[in-house]
């Protein structure tokens, strides 16, 4: 069906249709010169239809032709993802700067997946047996997966397997199956799917309550503020603060199957860093290159901003298919701030009544509907997956009173906010200890968290109290939690993400030096005088932080635990001493 | 044949309405009257009524003007000749020489595939130790200066533009003073760089429509410089311009504001011209260094608040000193562990150390007793504000590192200053050591 321009304005065009139109369909506006333009139906008004355009319009006339298509905004679904760089809309942008260039020239399109690489598959269903939404039908190699390869997820009545290819090599849209139904219909299953990204991904048993800890390596995180498979976590902050920095090293070393990285209307700079780094990255698991378990979506805040609305929606499609396969999917958007702003824009196009800041008034139940996106899964098979969501929130002056992090915050497990006055005394992760909080139990017994984050509270006031009545008011006691919450904050809530070593702590590791961190915090230390006092504590800190940087089980590991425990001794050898 | 339209329906801000019918959107068109004639562009088509934002302002236009429209955006000429040239708003020669006729090129062009960036690894040497030491500048970063009236940026700038080594500096001025256009004029005279240098000025006194289109044709042409290899520095002040020129037309355009009176794609608008700083692979790169003036010297400010979250981080110039705390370059990473081995230790606890200093200062003002390690932090803050931080200091980037040391050993230990052992036995000045010992 074919309908026309009537006006333009930003990335909004009206249209008007002579027949049916479908809410949140595609269309393409056809411009004079040939290029035709994707974009979708986001309001109906009588005969009007007001589009939103996945691209520059320039160029766009009045009376130009529209084409409407009956299908939701989809993505395909299958072998070839993983490793890839899309860009919202699923388009794969090193396949098009093959085509065109430097530049991304509006109205060119590329399938997602590769059409003409042949895939390994294996058989695993029988001809005959029934088939639901998502069974398993085969497998096929994908990187360090078995593939699997599901029946269409969208199946309404019971299906049967009619027939089922050999074992072979196929391309993705050749026909390995047919399904045939009670009423005698056939259809044909290839090894491609598509699916609306707007509606949630999800053929399962039951939804699970998540408690299994994600370890991030990131000490602050798995310690302090853990995260689980399936949860979900926000991570607001100010600008310069590292939430850039922080999601990159989640998305390296956090003990997950499949990452999803959704770099929504942020610098371009950052998503190349990860483009060009990861292929060269091991992933420690499984000594293949980390692009084999990532996928890219990458709509940079340059790039047209309806397709960064619908790029969080992308990989939030693409993470579920994965955890369809039993896999653990971690899912990191950065920033949610900007998909927000994406739909504030085009609120305002629209002439919404604008709510708080000019976002709409259905801010919220869109931030809660993506997050509630995440979960674990008991699958019909019986396997377990889980899709984890975590989102960087960019607050406009980092003031955490904003709509976008107050809707976040309603709906997520975990919160890790970054503090301003952290990244400027460069103590990095900058996670504020004292306001971030979780929902969830992670790797270290909650009671002992709970003892040293008494412990920095504590230290946290008497700093207050000394920039009142100084040090010399301060009671050597009071004087030494200070000294000791700063310890702690120093040598094991920050992580130099820069240092080989020290950028990722394993859980073990983190087990074995927290109860050494524990020990110190918790030893009564009788110190003659505050000198004496923070003399000693610089000392430790500096063993315990070159400690950090020590390979773990080398020489200079055992030599610096070595140093530590002689610490140990001669502080309490002159603790029995005075006594 | 040329066509004309007349029927022009509606006068409000900088926007004329005219009825028209095939007119592409974003299309540049001519409307002359009495009063001359000014170009013009589409920014919102509905059925025959296309409303036209007037580079050169609307008083004195009268129902009765002409439109005609060009059927092309917005170009600009691109050639070698546009070097050492100064032009206007509207693309248009200020220096009494003729215009350039050169092959015309479409200004706003789409984003860079992200594909085709490579990582950037050059660092930008520029002589002032609070960049290179602790916020190294890195070719293709896109970098603001937020900083407040009164303070001198402009001429930060226009020294970064001196010592940087950029093949095509380019200069875009919105809102600029006169005489500030004229500094910026002697400066890259004196310096010798004017020969190969761009500048695209609006003055204050201008129509505030063409302080719109400055970045866009800065950064067209850079942007094919860069293209054919070259290494461009871009100099855009001041961005708090820009951003209120956009306030403006919104606020004409009836679109509902978001904060303050800006429009709700204040940040798509900033991020599309500063995301053009670029690091081709396979050709050359475009640096952005911008200035944004925080009106009150409120970085929560819509301006500055986005512009920190779309560029690689911020310079803050505050009592004529780039402040080390809240400044930042995000790409300093890329370069810093490779010009050193002591640059990345040295950036971090001269930071550390000179935060402390702070704190015990605050301790000093309010009549506390200070301890001795009190009074070595602020041996050091003195030293450190006087020969690292202030902007006259103009030494390279190793004797900056030498100096930061020696700053160290003479006021701490080594163990107090954070450093890993192996870097401090690299580097602790020797002789300082021995007497010590001794």
């Amino acid at each position: 069906m074919t309908g026309r321009i009537v006006a333009v304005y930003g990335n909004m065009v009206i249209a008007e249709a002579p027949g049916q139109v479908v809410k949140n369909s595609v269309g393409y506006c056809c411009r004079s010169d040939g290029a035709r333009l994707l974009c979708e139906v986001i309001r109906i008004r009588g005969r009007l239809t007001d589009l939103q355009v996945f691209e520059e319009t320039r160029g766009l006339k009045v009376g130009d032709p529209v084409e409407f298509q009956k299908a939701l905004l989809s993505v395909t679904l299958g072998p070839g993802l993983l490793g890839q760089i899309f860009d919202g809309l699923q388009n794969p942008l090193p396949q098009l700067a093959e085509k065109v260039g430097f530049f991304l020239e509006p109205g060119q399109y590329l399938p997602g997946l590769p059409l003409d690489r042949k895939w390994q598959f294996t058989p695993t269903a029988e001809v005959g047996q029934s088939v639901r939404p998502g069974q398993q039908l085969g497998t096929v190699p994908e990187g360090i997966f078995a593939h699997q390869i599901m029946a269409p997820f969208g199946l309404r009545e019971s299906w049967r397997l009619e027939s089922l290819s050999p074992a072979g090599e196929y391309t993705v849209d050749q026909e390995i199956a047919t399904i045939i139904n009670d009423s005698g219909e056939k259809r044909s299953v290839t090894m491609q799917q598509d699916w609306p990204v707007k509606v949630p991904l999800s053929v399962a048993r039951r939804r699970l309550m998540p408690t299994d800890p994600l370890v991030t390596q990131v000490r602050i995180i798995d310690t302090m503020f853990p995260i689980v498979r399936g949860g979900t976590y926000c991570i607001p902050g100010p600008f310069g603060a590292g939430k850039t920095v922080l999601q990159q090293l989640t998305s390296r070393y956090a003990e997950v199957d499949v990452v999803i990285i959704a770099a929504c209307g942020e610098r371009a700079g950052e998503v190349v860093e990860t483009i060009r780094e990861f292929p060269t990255l091991t992933d420690p698991r499984t000594g293949k290159p980390l692009m084999e378990r990532t996928i890219i979506i990458c709509n940079t805040s340059a790039m047209p901003v309806a397709a960064r609305e619908a790029s969080v929606y992308t990989a939030a499609t693409l993470g579920e298919y994965y955890r369809q396969m039993g896999l653990n999917v971690l899912l990191l958007a950065d920033s949610t701030s900007r998909w927000a702003q994406a739909m504030r824009e085009i609120s305002g196009r629209l002439e919404e009544i604008p709510g708080d800041e000019a976002f709409p008034a259905y801010l919220e139940s869109r931030i809660a509907g993506f997050y509630e996106r995440a979960g674990q899964l008991e699958l019909h098979s019986g396997e377990i997956g889980s899709l984890t969501i975590g989102g960087t929130v960019s607050p406009a002056g980092g003031n955490f009173e904003e709509p976008v992090t107050q809707g976040t915050l309603k709906v997520v497990g975990a919160f890790h906010g970054l503090s301003r006055a952290r990244s400027d005394a460069r103590r990095y992760p900058a996670i504020d200890p004292l306001e971030s909080w979780t929902k969830y139990k992670g790797i270290i017994e909650p009671e002992k968290v709970a003892r040293l984050r008494q412990l920095l509270r504590r230290g946290n006031e008497v700093q207050q109290m000394m920039t009142v009545v100084g040090e010399e008011g301060t009671s050597i006691e009071d004087f030494t939690t200070a000294l000791k919450a700063d310890f702690f904050d120093s040598v094991y809530l920050q992580q130099n993400a820069f240092d080989k070593v020290d950028a990722a702590t394993p859980a073990d590791r983190q087990k074995f030096v927290f109860d050494r961190v524990l020990g110190v915090c918790e030893t009564p230390f009788e110190f003659a005088t505050k000198d004496n006092a923070r003399r000693a504590m610089v000392e430790v800190s500096d063993l315990f932080r070159n400690w950090n940087f020590a390979a773990q089980d080398s020489d200079e590991y055992k030599r610096i635990l070595g140093d530590i425990e002689g610490f140990m001794e001669k502080h309490s050898a002159a603790e029995a001493a005075n006594v | 044949m040329r066509k004309y339209y007349d029927h022009i329906t509606r006068i409000a801000g900088n926007v004329v309405t005219v009825t028209a019918s095939g007119i592409g959107y974003d299309e540049l068109a001519i409307l002359s009257g009495e009063k001359g004639s000014s170009l013009a562009q589409v920014i919102h088509l509905e059925s025959d009524q296309v409303s036209l934002q007037v580079f050169s302002g609307t008083e004195g236009v009268s129902t009765g003007d002409r439109v005609r429209f060009l059927a092309r955006p917005m170009q600009v000429p691109f050639s070698d000749q546009l070097l050492g040239r100064v032009f206007d708003g509207s693309g248009r020669p200020r220096d009494d020489r003729p215009q350039v006729e050169a092959e015309m090129i479409n200004i706003g062009g789409p984003a860079v595939n992200p594909i085709r960036r490579r990582m950037p690894d050059q660092m930008v040497h520029t002589g002032i130790p609070m960049i290179d030491i602790f916020n190294s500048l890195v070719e293709s970063q896109k970098l603001p200066i937020f900083s407040v009236a009164g303070e001198p940026y402009n001429e930060l700038l226009a020294r970064v533009g001196l010592q940087a080594k950029a093949d095509v500096i380019i200069l875009g001025g919105m809102g600029l003073r006169h005489d500030d256009y004229l500094k910026f004029r002697t400066a890259f005279e004196e310096g010798g760089v004017l020969g190969r240098s761009i500048m695209f000025v609006h003055t204050a006194a201008d129509p505030v429509v063409e302080a719109l289109i400055v970045p866009d044709l800065c950064l067209a042409v850079g942007e094919q410089f860069a293209l054919q290899g070259k290494k461009v520095l871009v100099l855009l002040t001041d961005m708090t311009a820009f951003a209120d020129a956009l306030k403006e037309i919104a606020i004409i355009m009836e679109q509902i504001p978001s904060n303050r009176g800006y429009p709700g794609d204040l940040y798509t608008q900033m991020a599309r011209r500063y995301e053009k700083a670029v690091d081709f692979d396979g050709a050359g790169s475009m640096t952005t260094l911008a200035c944004v003036t925080m009106p009150g010297d409120d970085v929560t400010h819509p301006v500055p608040d986005n512009t920190g979250y779309i560029t690689e981080g911020q310079f803050y110039l505050r009592n004529g000193r780039i402040e080390p705390f809240g400044s930042l370059s995000r790409l300093k990473q890329q370069v810093n562990g490779k010009t050193r081995d002591d640059h990345r230790a040295i950036m971090d606890s001269c930071i550390q150390l000179y935060a402390q200093c702070r704190e015990s200062r605050e301790k000093r003002d309010m009549g506390f007793e200070m301890s001795e390690w009190d009074d070595r932090l602020l041996k050091y803050g003195e030293r450190f504000e006087k020969q690292i931080m202030d902007l006259s200091v103009n030494i390279p980037l190793f004797e900056a590192l030498d100096r930061c040391w020696e700053i160290l050993a003479d006021c701490f230990e080594p163990a107090e200053i954070g450093i890993r052992r192996s870097i401090i036995e690299a580097h602790w000045p020797k002789e300082l050591a021995t007497e010590d010992a001794a």
